[in-house]
C-alpha cells in the first residue's frame, strides 16, 4: 500500500499543480509530495530489507531490492532538483509559464518513479515511452529556437527508438509463452522460465530492446541528443535528465540482460563489453575538445552508461554489484554536477568554459562546490565513484578481460585529465570579463549542500543499510 | 460449412498484410503532407482489419479489443488531436526537398522488405503458426520503411508519421506474437502512442510559432561543438 501512494503521489502532484486556485503554490506541492515519496522509499527499502520483496499490487506492482534502489534515487534527485528550481527558475523567461513546468515536471516524476515499480515488462515499456515524451517539452521550455531546436532532435532521435524496443518486447512475450508457462509474465518468472526459453528468440529480443532503449540511455554512436539536450534544457531538468533519466532505462535493459545471462547459450555479455568501451571512448575524447560546460557534464554521463554497461557485461556477481554501485554513484553525483552548473550559470550568466575565469574569487560558494563535484564525477578518491570504478576494474581482471580493462583504465584517465583541465581553468586565475557575481537563490544553495552530503559521506563510509540493499540490488542481476 | 470458414478469414490476413505495406510504401511516395497523413489512417485501419480477422477465426475476444483500441487511437484520436494542435496550412504544405527522390526511395523501401523478409526467416521458420510467418516479416518491414522515410522527411509532420508507421509494424508484428497480452497492457501502449501524437503536435506548433518554419532542415545552430 505504501508502495502505491509512493508511486501515485508524483501525479496528485501534477493534478494539483495544475488546478487553476493552487497554481501559484505549484513549487511547495512539488517539493512537498516528491519529498513524502522519497521517505516513503526510505520505509520501503526497510521492507525490502526485511522480506527481500514488497508487492503493492500482486502481479503489477512488485519491488526488489534493484527496484527498490531505483525508487530511492529517483524519489531522491527529482526531490533535490525540484528545490533547486524553487530559486532557478525564478529567472526564467517564461515565469507565467511556471506552474505549467511544475506540473510536466511531476509527471515526469511520476513515469520515472513508476518504471520500476513494474513487475510486467510489456508496461516498463510503456513507463519508459512516458519519461521520453514528458521530457520532451521540459527540454524545449525557454522556448527559444535553439531550445526547441534541441527538444526536436531529442524526440525525434529518442521516439524512433520506442517501436524497436516495442517489437523487441512483442518477441520477449512470444519467447515466453513459447514455454507453456501458465503464470502471467513478470521480471520474477521470466527469471525463472528463462533457461527453458528459446536463445535466438531471447537474443534477438534483447537486441531489439536494446538498440530501443540505447538511444534513451545515449550509448554512442546515439548519445547526440544528450549534450543538445543539456545544453538547452533548464538546469533542473538536466540534473533530473542525467542523473536518473538515463538510469531508469539502463535499468530496463540490464534487468532483461540478467535473463539472458541466465540462458547458457546466449553469450552476449562480449557485446556489452565492446559497445561499452565504445561509448566511454566517445565521451573520453569528446571531453577534451568540449567548450560548454553543461555539455561537458553531459558526455561525462555517456561516460558513466558505457562504464555501467561495460561493467554489466563482464557477468559476475562481483561486477554485477560494482555496476550497481556506480549507478548509485553516478546518480548522487551528476545531479550534484547540475546543481552546480546551475549557479555557476545563475553567478556569471555564461555556459561558455572559456569566458568563466578564476570562479574562485568571484563566487566561493560556487568555486568550492564546482571543485567538489568535478574531482567527484571524474572518479578522484575518495569519492564513491573512484570506489566504484576501482571495483569494475578488479572484477574485470577476475574474471579475465584483461584487455578490456586496460582500455577501461586508460579511457577513464583520459576522461579524468579532460574534465580537471577544463575545470580548472574555470576554477583558478584572474576574472576576466566579470568583476562581479550575482547571488546565488537560498534554494539553490540548500540543494548543492543536501546534494554533496551523499558524495562525500558514501566516499569514506558506506551504512551497513545502503550495503545490504546494494547486495541485494546486485542479486537480481545475478551473475555467475 | 462451419470449418471452411476459418481458413477464409486467417486466409484473408496475407491480403492484408500485403495492404499493409502497400500503404507504408504509399507514405514513402507521397509528397503532400495530407496525403501521408491518409495514408497512415489507411494503413491503421487495415492493422485492425488484420486484428480483427484472426480475431474472428480464432474467436479470441483479446484481438477484437486490439483492433478497437488500433481504430479508437489511430484512426480517430490521433489525426483529431493534430488537427486541434496544429494550424491548417501545415497539412497543405508540399515537400520539395527530400534527401533521395521518390523511384530510389520506393526501391529502396522495396529492398528494405525484402531485407526484412531474410532477417526473420530463421525465426519464422521454426514457427507452426501461419500468421507468425505472415506478419513477423511484414511487420519488421513496417518498422524499417518507416525509419527511413523519418530519416529522409524533412517536414515535421511526415517525420511524426515516421514513427508512428513504425509503431504500426511492431503492433502488427505483436497481433501475432502477443495476441494474449493483457489488455491493460494494449491499452496504455495506445494511450501513449496517442501522447507521442499530442506532445509532438504541441511541439510542432510551438516550433511553427517561434521559427517560423517546421523544416528540419532549418534547424542547424546546434552542432557538436559550435566554435566560439
Amino acid at each position: 500500500m505504501i508502495l502505491i501512494i509512493a508511486i501515485f503521489l508524483p501525479l496528485i502532484a501534477a493534478v494539483l499543480c495544475w488546478l487553476k486556485p493552487l497554481r501559484s503554490i505549484a513549487w511547495g506541492t512539488t517539493v512537498f509530495c516528491l519529498s513524502t515519496s522519497f521517505a516513503l522509499a526510505v520505509v520501503i527499502s526497510g521492507q525490502v530489507l526485511v522480506k527481500g520483496r514488497v508487492i503493492g499490487l500482486a502481479r503489477w506492482f512488485e519491488v526488489d531490492g534493484l527496484g527498490v534502489l531505483m525508487i530511492l534515487l529517483v524519489s531522491f534527485v527529482c526531490t533535490l532538483a525540484a528545490v533547486f528550481a524553487g530559486g532557478y527558475m525564478r529567472h526564467s523567461s517564461q515565469r507565467e509559464r511556471l506552474w505549467w513546468f511544475y506540473c510536466n515536471y511531476n509527471l515526469l516524476a511520476f513515469a520515472l518513479i513508476i518504471v520500476p515499480a513494474f513487475a510486467d515488462p510489456n508496461l516498463v515499456w510503456v513507463g519508459v515511452e512516458l519519461i521520453t515524451l514528458f521530457a520532451i517539452l521540459l527540454v524545449g521550455f525557454e522556448s527559444t529556437p535553439i531550445a526547441l531546436e534541441a527538444a526536436w532532435k531529442y524526440a525525434i532521435l529518442t521516439l524512433m527508438g520506442a517501436p524497436i524496443s516495442l517489437l523487441g518486447f512483442f518477441v520477449l512475450y512470444w519467447a515466453y509463452r513459447g514455454t507453456g508457462s501458465g503464470t502471467a509474465e513478470t521480471w520474477q518468472s521470466l527469471q525463472a522460465m528463462a533457461p527453458a526459453m528459446s536463445p535466438n528468440l531471447l537474443k534477438l529480443s534483447f537486441l531489439l530492446v536494446f538498440v530501443g532503449f540505447g538511444t534513451k540511455i545515449g550509448f554512442a554512436p546515439t548519445h547526440t541528443w544528450l549534450p543538445d539536450a543539456h545544453s538547452q534544457a533548464p538546469t533542473p531538468i538536466c540534473a533530473v535528465l542525467s542523473g536518473i533519466k538515463t538510469s531508469v532505462p539502463l535499468y530496463a535493459v540490464l534487468r532483461l540482460l540478467s535473463i539472458i545471462l541466465a540462458s547458457p547459450e546466449a553469450r552476449i555479455g562480449r557485446w556489452m563489453v565492446i559497445i561499452g568501451l565504445f561509448s566511454v571512448g566517445i565521451a573520453a575524447f569528446l571531453l577534451l575538445q568540449v567548450r560548454d560546460y553543461k555539455r561537458m557534464f553531459a558526455y561525462s554521463t555517456v561516460e558513466h552508461m558505457g562504464i555501467i554497461l561495460t561493467a554489466a557485461g563482464f557477468a559476475t556477481q562481483a561486477s554485477a554489484s560494482a555496476a550497481v554501485a556506480q549507478m548509485l554513484n553516478h546518480s548522487i553525483t551528476k545531479s550534484l554536477c547540475f546543481y552546480t552548473a546551475g549557479i555557476v550559470l545563475l553567478a556569471l550568466g555564461t555556459r561558455q568554459i572559456k569566458d568563466v575565469r578564476g570562479l574562485f574569487r568571484l563566487s566561493p560558494f560556487a568555486g568550492a562546490a564546482l571543485l567538489l563535484c568535478a574531482l567527484a564525477i571524474a572518479g578522484a578518491p575518495p569519492f564513491p565513484i573512484f570506489l566504484s570504478e576501482f571495483s569494475i576494474l578488479s572484477a574485470g581482471i577476475r574474471s579475465g578481460h584483461n584487455t578490456a580493462v586496460a582500455i577501461l583504465a586508460i579511457l577513464i584517465v583520459v576522461a579524468f585529465v579532460a574534465i580537471m583541465r577544463q575545470v580548472n581553468g574555470m576554477l583558478f586565475g584572474e576574472p576576466e570579463l566579470h568583476t562581479t557575481a550575482e547571488a546565488v537563490p537560498l534554494s539553490c544553495r540548500t540543494a548543492v549542500l543536501v546534494a554533496a552530503v551523499p558524495v562525500v559521506v558514501l566516499g569514506v563510509f558506506i551504512p551497513a543499510p545502503i550495503h545490504s540493499l546494494l547486495q541485494l540490488a546486485a542479486q537480481q542481476l545475478g551473475g555467475r | 460449412m462451419h470449418g471452411a470458414q476459418i481458413p477464409l478469414a486467417e486466409g484473408l490476413n496475407p491480403l492484408t498484410a500485403g495492404f499493409v505495406l502497400l500503404s507504408a510504401f504509399g507514405m514513402v511516395a507521397t509528397r503532400q503532407v495530407q496525403g501521408v497523413m491518409r495514408f497512415f489512417i489507411l494503413q491503421s485501419s487495415f492493422l485492425a482489419l488484420s486484428a480483427f480477422l484472426i480475431g474472428f477465426s480464432r474467436s479470441s475476444i483479446h484481438l477484437w479489443a486490439l483492433g478497437a483500441i488500433t481504430i479508437a487511437a489511430k484512426v480517430i484520436a490521433i489525426p483529431w488531436v493534430l488537427k486541434r494542435t496544429l494550424p491548417g496550412d501545415l497539412y497543405e504544405r508540399r515537400e520539395i526537398d527530400q534527401a533521395l527522390n521518390i523511384p530510389s526511395s520506393l526501391l529502396l523501401a522495396l529492398l528494405l522488405a525484402i531485407a526484412a523478409e531474410f532477417l526473420v526467416a530463421p525465426l519464422v521458420a521454426a514457427s507452426a503458426d501461419a500468421v507468425v510467418r505472415v506478419n513477423l516479416p511484414i511487420g519488421l518491414a513496417g518498422i524499417l520503411i518507416g525509419a527511413y522515410s523519418l530519416i529522409a522527411r524533412r517536414e515535421a509532420l511526415p517525420q511524426l508519421v515516421g514513427i508512428l508507421a513504425m509503431e504500426n509494424g511492431a503492433f502488427f508484428a505483436g497481433i501475432a506474437l502477443a495476441p494474449d497480452l493483457p489488455l491493460i497492457s494494449e491499452l496504455a501502449v495506445a494511450i501513449d502512442v496517442v501522447l507521442i501524437a499530442v506532445v509532438i503536435g504541441v511541439l510542432t506548433r510551438d516550433i511553427n510559432r517561434t521559427i517560423g518554419t517546421t523544416e528540419a532542415a532549418a534547424m542547424t545552430e546546434l552542432k557538436e561543438e559550435p566554435q566560439p
